[in-house]
């Protein structure tokens, strides 16, 4: 651990657990404030073109290629994967490859069987891991903080000073802890923790921050559900977000195919990776369980999200213009009437995937709500990588799928980002799984409600946005 | 990158929350080579019914053509990390952003290609979206913007303000501390050799 820790167990001291994690990676710091930090884990995939090609144009080589990993996910194909149909997403998946091999970097491209999203693949091979430092050139890098991480997304100028140096020049954040008080209600997982903080503070509330999740409820998430949670820190504005890593975190990255050879003695320098008691916050937020109910977004920002009992903002009862005009805005983009109840939106399609809820515990819990039901819509699922999708398999989840009429695809960004040609239809109404209802996001004029996978269940089986409670009575 | 100091040119309004990355370059158009020029694609959907421009767009009105300064409500650049938008932005001939917030790292990523993103409250930038089409003067020594019978300042982090004046390179800076970066790798991999996988 790090220099200058006044911490005697990990517990009593001032440091947050973001400021270990900062001062552990601290080369040099300018009188301005800048600080040099060390890259222990550089994820690109086939958009960091634009960082290699300027490396190429400069010259230089890639500093430590063996800490930087490839994954094609952004572009690939979900179905007919062997013979890319589309040239330019031929293309983009071929330059990866080509980069991966001319700088010796590991790649889980198309024809590996562990290829999936690149926040699923990192974490379940093991080559994330408490204490790193880890960037790649997508904003959902929060993702890894799930494991106790500083993970961030950069953009292609850092990529590409990150393949020269394998550092970064970051000014030090404030800090934030959101400490999620109680227990979860049924049907209420990390999704719905996250709508809920984000729906407070605003897409911007937390900008400027890195978050620590901290409080009893948050404990209780599964990696999974941590992950979940991290992934959506930047959807609040966030630099980062991070869970101090315990027993659990540690259970589930035992045996992974990058986890250290000395297992246990890593554990134990891990251990110590958390919040002093005495550490003071920057900014302090309290969420209690029992205010969370199963979320659903109504319009373009993630912060548009209401309980799925709530009735969608009426801009006529706003007192501020400003924000009035913006509800009628969202709510005309999105075909919706000012008033009407949450459940009574019709929805044409659904879809579970992406590097927010696509990994196994997501699919399980989806499969549990459509376990001997039928989709009244049609609706695709992408695991969030080949691994999960072979262990879907194995615990025949993909049959329910299936069986309910929905499309079992292969792994990648797919639908989240429609990079890959899996588009929501202009004027279509999708309940997904995924992280951004931002206009066109899931195509040009496509409408996005985001929510839970077991959420997206339902909304399958009822065909409307709808409680995913009364759907799980009797199968929790 | 070239620096800059200051900047005169006219700014047009944007009166738009939460402008997304997303919106400033949708997805699609991301798989082109930046020698292409990417001011095309900016705002491509916001600004077009199907293919056609939407006439009573800012952007689109003969007003904004030529328009160097863009001023919108909070959020600006929330979203994605690509730095597309800023590519989007720049090749259509914008060296200022103006808003009261934006995403964390838009705004890196804007500094990198020697565009301004100047935080100005809102009331402030209110008043300016109500000025627009204006001429402005952007002062990176002095944080001020100058214009519109007025003179505001407006906040840029320090880093980033020295970083657009001297139009500063990052890898040539960090090159300087080729030694404390070996030093340091050497201790990383004592302390946390599972940072170094097994081939």
């Amino acid at each position: 651990m790090g220099s200058g820790d006044c911490a005697h167990d990990g517990r009593g001291g001032v440091k947050t657990l973001f400021d270990r994690l900062w001062d552990d990676h601290v080369i040099v710091t300018r009188d301005d404030g800048a600080a040099l930090l060390w890259v222990d884990r550089h994820y690109v995939h086939e958009g960091s073109h634009h960082g290699f090609r300027a490396i190429s144009a400069r010259g230089s080589a890639v500093a430590q290629p063996a800490l930087t990993v490839g994954v094609a996910d952004h572009y690939v194909p979900t179905r007919e994967r062997q013979a890319i149909a589309d040239p330019d997403i031929a293309r983009m998946v071929a330059t990866l490859g080509d980069n991966a091999a001319a700088h010796g970097i590991r790649l889980f491209g198309l024809d590996n069987p562990a290829q999936g999203i690149v926040h699923v693949v990192g974490p379940e091979q093991g080559l994330t891991l408490p204490g790193m430092l880890v960037v790649c050139g997508d904003s959902h890098t929060s993702t890894h903080g799930a494991l106790g991480a500083y993970g961030f997304g950069i953009g292609a100028t850092e990529v590409a000073h990150v393949l020269a140096t394998q550092t970064i020049w970051q000014k030090k954040p404030a800090r934030m802890r959101i400490t999620f008080t109680g227990k979860a209600g049924p049907g209420v997982g990390a999704k719905d923790m996250a709508l809920a903080w984000i729906a407070r503070l605003g897409t911007d509330g937390a900008r400027g921050h890195a978050v620590e999740y901290a409080g009893d409820a948050v404990r209780a998430l599964g990696v999974a559900g941590r992950l979940t949670l991290c992934n959506l820190s930047i959807e609040g504005g966030a630099r980062c977000g991070m869970v101090a890593p315990d027993q659990v975190t540690f259970d589930w990255l035992r045996g992974r195919p990058f986890a250290p050879a000395d297992f246990d003695a890593a554990c134990e320098g891990w251990a110590q990776l958390a919040t002093g008691s005495d550490a003071v916050f920057d900014r302090e937020v309290t969420i209690d369980m029992a205010e969370v109910a199963p979320i659903v977004t109504w319009g373009t920002s993630p912060e548009d999200a209401l309980p799925i009992s709530a009735t969608l903002p009426d801009p006529a009862r706003e007192a501020d213009p400003a924000r009035a005009a913006r509800i009628a805005q969202a709510l005309d983009y999105m075909g919706l009437m000012p008033g009407r109840p949450l459940e009574s939106v019709m929805v044409d399609q659904v879809f579970i995937g992406s590097c927010t809820n696509a990994r196994i515990e997501d699919l399980r819990a989806a499969a549990a709500v459509l376990a001997g039901r039928q989709a009244r819509v049609p609706g695709m699922v992408s695991p969030g990588s080949s691994l999960v999708k072979a262990q879907a398999e194995a615990e025949g989840l993909d049959r329910i799928f299936i069986d309910a009429g929905l499309d079992w695809v292969g792994s990648g960004c797919s639908m989240c980002v429609g990079m890959n040609g899996d588009l929501v239809a202009p004027g279509k109404r999708c309940a997904s799984s995924t992280n951004r209802n931002f206009r066109g996001r899931q195509g040009p004029g496509a409408r996005t409600h985001l929510m839970s996978p077991a959420m997206v269940a339902a909304a399958a089986v009822m065909g409307h946005l709808a409680d995913v409670r009364p759907l799980l009575e009797g199968r929790l | 990158m070239t620096g800059w100091t200051t900047h005169q040119g006219r700014a047009v309004a944007l009166p738009l929350e939460n402008v997304d990355t997303d919106q400033l370059i949708p997805a699609r158009f991301m798989s082109a080579p930046r020698s292409a020029g990417y001011g095309g694609f900016l705002l491509h959907d916001l600004r077009r019914d199907g293919e056609a421009l939407r006439p009573e767009f800012p952007l689109n009105q003969p007003q904004a053509q030529g328009a160097s300064v863009l001023v919108a409500r909070r959020n600006f650049g929330g979203g994605s990390s690509r730095e597309a938008a800023v590519y989007a932005l720049v090749d259509a001939g914008f060296r200022v952003v103006i808003a009261p917030s934006f995403g964390d790292i838009f705004s890196g990523n804007a500094v990198n290609n020697g565009l301004l993103p100047a935080r100005v409250p809102e009331a402030e930038v209110e008043r300016l979206l109500a000025a627009c089409p204006t001429e402005l003067v952007v002062d990176l020594e002095g944080l001020t913007i100058a214009g519109a019978g007025e003179e505001i300042g407006f906040s840029l982090d320090p880093v980033w303000r020295q970083k657009l004046i001297n139009g500063w390179d990052d890898i040539d800076l960090t090159a300087s501390h080729k030694a404390a970066i070996a030093a340091y790798a050497e201790d990383r991999r004592a302390r946390a050799p599972w940072v170094w996988p097994k081939v």
